[in-house]
């Protein structure tokens, strides 16, 4: 595989202070890679970085193995689709699009051309001549996808492309982006808060906090196995238990309910504990059941389960009730 | 909505009262006649308005346009840079930088235009500095020409171009460039590319406003200009007050908002079909 963005030790400073710490990083040809983080966490920095909107103030970058931290936006082999679009009022889609081939004086029939294709691809077509503000959100976004792979950046950049977006068209263009993705064999780094949509369309994603690296990985990875206790609790839920200096993340679809009128087999991984429901929260295709255990060791009143409906037990908060789980379901983390 | 009408009533009058009436009444003059001793004759002609085409009158209206136009090109060409450098400060210097472009109006501007005199004239600051330093031996001839009152102009005229563009610089999305870069404009293409077009909004009301200020403007070329150089403002004002022609007066001046608002009408839709021009391309 071949690294398409390196990150060499690269350091970002605003007045003084030190907002990204020393990073390193390689995103290979090809890949759906995230940064994924809350807001604050200097994702966007990064990112900017690699585009060339901010400098770093130490360390290289290097795009398809040639140094370019050096470099200006404009002589950089990258495309970014902004969080607002930020597409030009004054131009039409066809105009918007073509924007980057006619500063990189692109002969006019080519422009035409390949306009004419990423229309095709986004579906923008019909709308060429409508200004952006005679389209709508879903639209508009596509505008800006099709302004930035018009030039056949090497890498794409997006940043929060869909934040804007209301929920169900999120769900829906998470795919067609996935989809566009693939079909192309583009490079695309992918900035979002939002854990769901790094799961949903990454190859690999890096957890970012204080701007500092928590975990990269698959989504499988991450999901399943996540190194620190930020990684555990920020992507997905997560009950952390502490023994000790020990921590541990617990899936609540891992906990298994059981009924302590009904006896049980135990395995010898098995973890059996006795607590009382506290709270029933109904989520749709699940009830959340919270649970004080009567243990007290693991420095967590309550513990958080999932009760699937087809499981037809709805419990009561005061019932009595046993948690379980497999031991290994409990990962080791650092706290 | 009865009640929210009621309370515009009082500027409904407001302006009605100091606004159209004097409109009125300077329209209704200029079709009456004067008198041989200054006084009003109150019979109806409209030789006023024809008087205005006699080549004297068309020749200081020209000269006036010309004045107004190159008033307005120099104003943009100085006013643009300043906005923006004002626009990328830091908040507090922006505010500091506006409050120094506004200074100038809380001093009356007549006595601003004496300092002029006083900065320009033979025993001025610039000659006696230049003597001094002895770069010259006479003293250099910089008030009543053409080149002092067109720096009058543009002096008293700068603010009111500054302030709209900043305000449209102040208003655009940092981001629009950010993306222009990102799609490989160079700074310079940037520019006349995203920043100017989205500006445009506050070229056109900074230009309106300095060229129709600048058409009536009689204080400069009263005092910066001497005698030799009279645009339509003055003869305006000497009409009224030497001449005491009021009736030719009030038709000059009648001439003068229509001319302008003939310019404004036809300057809009210029450059609104410059836009649609754009749009569909």
């Amino acid at each position: 595989m071949k690294a398409m963005i390196e990150l060499q030790n690269v350091e970002k400073e605003f007045n003084g202070q030190l907002v990204i710490p020393p990073f390193s990083l390689t995103i290979n040809e090809g890949e759906f890679f995230t940064l994924l983080g809350p807001s604050g966490c200097g994702k966007t920095t990064l990112m900017r970085m690699i585009a060339g909107l901010e400098i770093p103030t130490r360390g290289e970058i290097l795009l398809a193995g040639s140094p370019v931290s050096k470099l200006p936006p404009y002589k950089r082999d990258v495309n970014m689709v902004f969080q607002q679009y930020a597409l030009f009022p004054h131009m039409n889609v066809e105009e918007n699009i073509c924007f980057g081939l006619k500063m990189k004086k692109v002969p006019l029939h080519e422009q035409q051309k390949r306009a004419e294709e990423v229309m095709a691809l986004t579906e923008l077509t019909e709308y060429r001549y409508r200004q952006p503000k005679e389209l709508s959100g879903g639209q508009q976004q596509r505008v800006a996808i099709a302004r930035a792979i018009v030039n056949n950046p090497k890498v794409l950049l997006l940043d929060e492309p869909l934040g804007a977006l209301d929920y169900q068209l999120r769900k829906h263009l998470q795919l067609e982006l996935k989809k566009l993705q693939k079909d192309l064999g583009l490079t695309f780094l992918y900035v979002t808060h939002d854990q769901e949509e790094a799961i949903t369309m990454s190859d690999r994603i890096a957890v970012m906090n204080k701007g500092h690296l928590e975990q990269m990985g698959t989504a499988h990875e991450i999901y399943h196995e996540p190194k620190t206790r930020f990684v555990a609790t920020f992507i997905g839920e997560n009950n952390i238990l502490c023994q000790g200096d020990y921590c541990y993340a617990l899936r609540p679809e891992k906990v298994n309910l059981h009924d302590p009128a009904i006896a049980l087999e135990k395995t010898s991984t098995y973890r059996l504990y006795a607590g009382v429901v506290e709270n029933v929260v109904f989520q749709g295709t699940i009830d959340k059941v919270f649970v004080r255990l009567r243990e007290k060791d693991f420095d967590l009143p309550v513990l958080m389960a999932y009760q699937y409906f087809d499981d037809k037990r709805r419990w009561r908060p005061g019932e009595e009730i046993l948690v379980g789980w497999e031991g290994p379901d409990a990962v080791k983390v650092e706290s | 909505m009865s009640r929210g009408r009621m309370l515009a009533y009082p500027a409904i009058a407001w302006l009605l009262f100091f606004f159209l009436a004097p409109l009125v009444i300077v329209l209704f003059m200029s079709f009456l006649q004067r008198g041989t001793y200054g006084q009003i004759i109150y019979q109806f002609t409209v030789d006023n308005y024809i008087r205005f085409f006699e080549p004297l009158y068309l020749q200081i209206l020209g000269d006036t346009l010309f004045m107004a136009l190159l008033t307005t090109i120099i104003c943009f060409l100085l006013g643009y840079p300043i906005a923006y450098q004002i626009a990328r400060l830091q908040r507090n210097w922006q505010t500091l930088m506006l409050l120094l472009v506004m200074v100038p109006f809380w001093i009356n501007f007549l006595i601003r235009s004496y300092a002029w005199v006083i900065i320009l004239r033979s025993q001025g600051m610039v000659n006696t500095f230049l003597l001094d330093l002895g770069l010259i031996e006479q003293p250099l001839n910089l008030l009543y020409n053409f080149g002092a009152v067109l720096l009058g102009m543009v002096y008293g005229h700068l603010p009111f171009m500054i302030l709209p563009i900043y305000v449209s610089l102040e208003q655009l999305d940092r981001r629009m460039i950010e993306a222009a870069y990102d799609l490989g404009a160079t700074p310079i293409k940037t520019f006349f590319y995203v920043t100017l077009p989205q500006t445009l909004p506050g070229i056109i009301a900074g230009s309106i406003l300095v060229f129709v200020s600048s058409l009536g403007m009689f204080v400069i070329p009263d005092i910066m200009g001497g005698a030799k150089s009279a645009l339509i403002g003055n003869l305006i004002q000497n009409q009224f007050l030497s001449a005491r022609d009021w009736p030719f007066g009030s038709a000059l001046s009648i001439m003068l908002a229509i001319l302008s608002l003939i310019l404004i009408f036809l300057y809009y839709k210029a450059l609104q079909a410059q836009q649609g021009k754009e749009d569909s391309r």
